[in-house]
């Protein structure tokens, strides 16, 4: 029997999932597609600021500011240059690398919580920064930019949200592809070796500056990428949409999902979209209050987030007899 | 290379201190290629100190280390390990959630080329690389007798099993040197007489030039070749272990008598 564990079990298991995505936006309704794109970018965005906090350890409050940045590089190339919005996610993305390693070279002298504050700085700043008028030229200021939704190519016979999602399912699937490669070998292991012991991670080889401001900007990186499509899938960005609390957004969803686990950023994807819709169908009046009890439950019942509960469900199948 | 007759290790007057304490004192001494090399001391010689300023935890305040002849004061403390100097730490220093493979494998990192960009887009070197790594890792993980936990996490191992995982760690970096601290600490007296070994094997079957800290006095004057004793941070003995052995101020400095 092939072990659910194994590298067998781990490719039917996405294989599933994989299925699952294509077939969904033919029996959801828009809406409800337009809210599964909107999870898939977040996707995006949980495993750059897992590849920081979860692999290398260094906690960031303020990944809104790089989602922010991206989404703004995204609208500014297509309002104000009229680039295509396909060409502008890879230039929100290297412009976001260049971002987040200009802010980790001056965060290596910052540890845990010092960190923690540097970069929640970060997030407050972001949203009155693209305010600030001499950048209202290019922002829109306090109106923000919006952006025209992308029709199907080739005559394709997908309407409007269907295709922004096979679109935005594409890029996930490739920036997951790109991670996976990053963290499988050498890098990955320097990562987590930086996490758990510095001076030994140094002692066999590990340039820990080089490591720490790169893994900074590749995070970002990321979470750039999904601010581009982000503001692409919503049609619009402004400042107060990239606040402090989209940043704790994020940092709730790498927990639940998984620190150091790439599926897990899918969960804690679908958590930080649907789960604020369910606390509101369950109390219109005190949504936040039933959000914080499913928050506090998943703390309680998967310490390690849906990943670790996943994977040690799968262990306890693995070692199970079978059956008669 | 060393050229015959240049030392593999040479310490100069090497001193440094912290506040008002001296805690190394003008210490120089040489380790040859191909011997075993024994550091002793009461507690505060200042024998970790030293191992801390080989591999450029510490600064010194003055003097100079030399290997193969260069100087290292000057570089950076990740380029160590690749001049050619592994190391083992007293209290253990493993990356305890990685399973003892993925231990050993960052040793490897030190040798390896193959970047972010490399990996990211799955090149066909980092493959390659990665295969050379574990297969070297599996050697050497068969050679410490890890090979049945090889992919449990190291938090969940005993003591011993993790010195020797850090062994392992070090070796595959292929040091040319390699500073063992205390490597006997914790162990039970079967352990140590298995250590004792593999530090011969070390150097005899790996051509690997060994330097230890080490109080346990029957494995250190077994074991090496040269003894090097420290006492209130300054060099009281150097030569050969009998020699070490019988020196009056060794003795008077382990018996607690006036030493100074």
């Amino acid at each position: 029997m092939a072990r659910l564990l194994g590298p067998d079990g781990r490719r039917v298991g996405l294989a599933l999932l994989l299925l699952a995505a294509c077939v969904l936006p033919f029996l959801l309704s828009s809406y409800r597609t337009f809210q599964l794109t909107s999870a898939l970018t977040y996707a995006i965005a949980l495993v750059g600021l897992n590849i920081l906090t979860g692999w290398n350890g260094q906690i960031s409050l303020g990944h809104g500011a790089f989602y922010a940045i991206g989404a703004y590089v995204a609208a500014i190339l297509m309002d104000r240059f009229g680039v295509p919005y396909w060409a502008t996610i890879p230039v929100a993305g290297f412009v976001c690398l260049g971002a987040g390693y200009l802010f980790g070279l001056p965060a290596l002298r910052l540890e845990g919580l010092y960190l923690a504050l540097a970069t929640f700085a970060l997030a407050l700043a972001t949203p009155q920064l693209l305010k600030w008028k001499h950048l209202e030229e290019w922002t829109g200021g306090v109106q923000g930019i919006v952006i025209l939704k992308p029709d199907a190519p080739f005559g394709l016979p997908l309407d409007q949200d269907q295709w922004l999602y096979f679109f935005t399912l594409a890029i996930t699937v490739l920036m997951f592809w790109l991670a996976r490669n990053l963290l499988a070998g050498r890098i990955g292991r320097a990562l987590v070796a930086i996490r758990e012991q510095p001076t030994a991670a140094e002692a066999m080889g590990v340039d820990i500056a080089f490591y720490k401001s790169m893994t900074f900007g590749v995070s970002a990186m990321f979470t750039g990428v999904a601010g581009a499509l982000g503001a692409i899938v919503i049609q619009f960005v402004a400042p107060d949409s990239f606040t402090l609390f989209l940043s704790i957004t994020l940092l709730v969803g790498i927990v639940v999902g998984g620190l150091a686990s790439l599926s897990g950023a899918i969960w804690g994807a679908l958590f930080i979209q649907f789960i604020p819709n369910v606390a509101d169908h369950i109390s219109k009046a005190a949504p936040w209050a039933i959000y914080g009890l499913f928050l506090i439950a998943c703390m309680y019942l998967m310490p390690t987030g849906v990943a670790g509960l996943l994977r040690a469900a799968a262990a306890r199948l693995d070692r199970a007899p079978p059956g008669p | 290379m060393a050229v015959e007759g240049t030392p593999l290790l040479s310490v100069r007057d090497l001193s440094i201190r912290f506040g008002g304490i001296v805690a190394l004192d003008g210490v120089s001494f040489d380790v040859r290629a191909g011997t075993i090399a024994g550091l002793i001391g009461p507690n505060g010689a200042g024998k970790t100190t030293l191992f801390n300023c080989l591999n450029r935890l510490y600064q010194p305040s003055a003097g100079r280390i030399a290997f193969e002849g260069r100087p290292i004061l000057e570089a950076p403390r990740h380029q160590i390990a690749a001049l050619g100097i592994g190391r083992t730490f007293q209290n253990l220093a493993l990356f305890r959630s990685m399973s003892v493979l993925d231990n050993v494998r960052v040793g490897g990192h030190c040798r390896m080329r193959a970047g972010f960009l490399a990996h990211a887009l799955g090149l066909p070197g980092v493959g390659r690389e990665e295969m050379e790594l574990e297969g070297e890792a599996q050697r050497l993980i068969d050679l410490l007798e890890l090979g049945p936990v090889a992919h449990v996490p190291v938090a969940a191992l005993p003591f011993g099993t993790q010195k020797r995982v850090e062994l392992a760690r070090a070796l595959v970096t292929r040091p040319k040197l390699l500073l063992l601290d205390e490597p006997a600490g914790g162990l039970n007296h079967e352990e140590v007489d298995g250590l004792r070994t593999r530090i011969r094997d070390i150097r005899d079957r790996l051509g690997v030039t060994v330097l230890l800290v080490e109080h346990h006095m029957n494995l250190v004057m077994t074991v090496s070749d040269q003894v090097v004793a420290l006492n209130f941070g300054r060099i009281i003995a150097d030569g050969p272990p009998d020699a070490v052995r019988s020196d009056e101020g060794v003795i008077r400095a382990y018996l607690g008598e006036d030493a100074a």
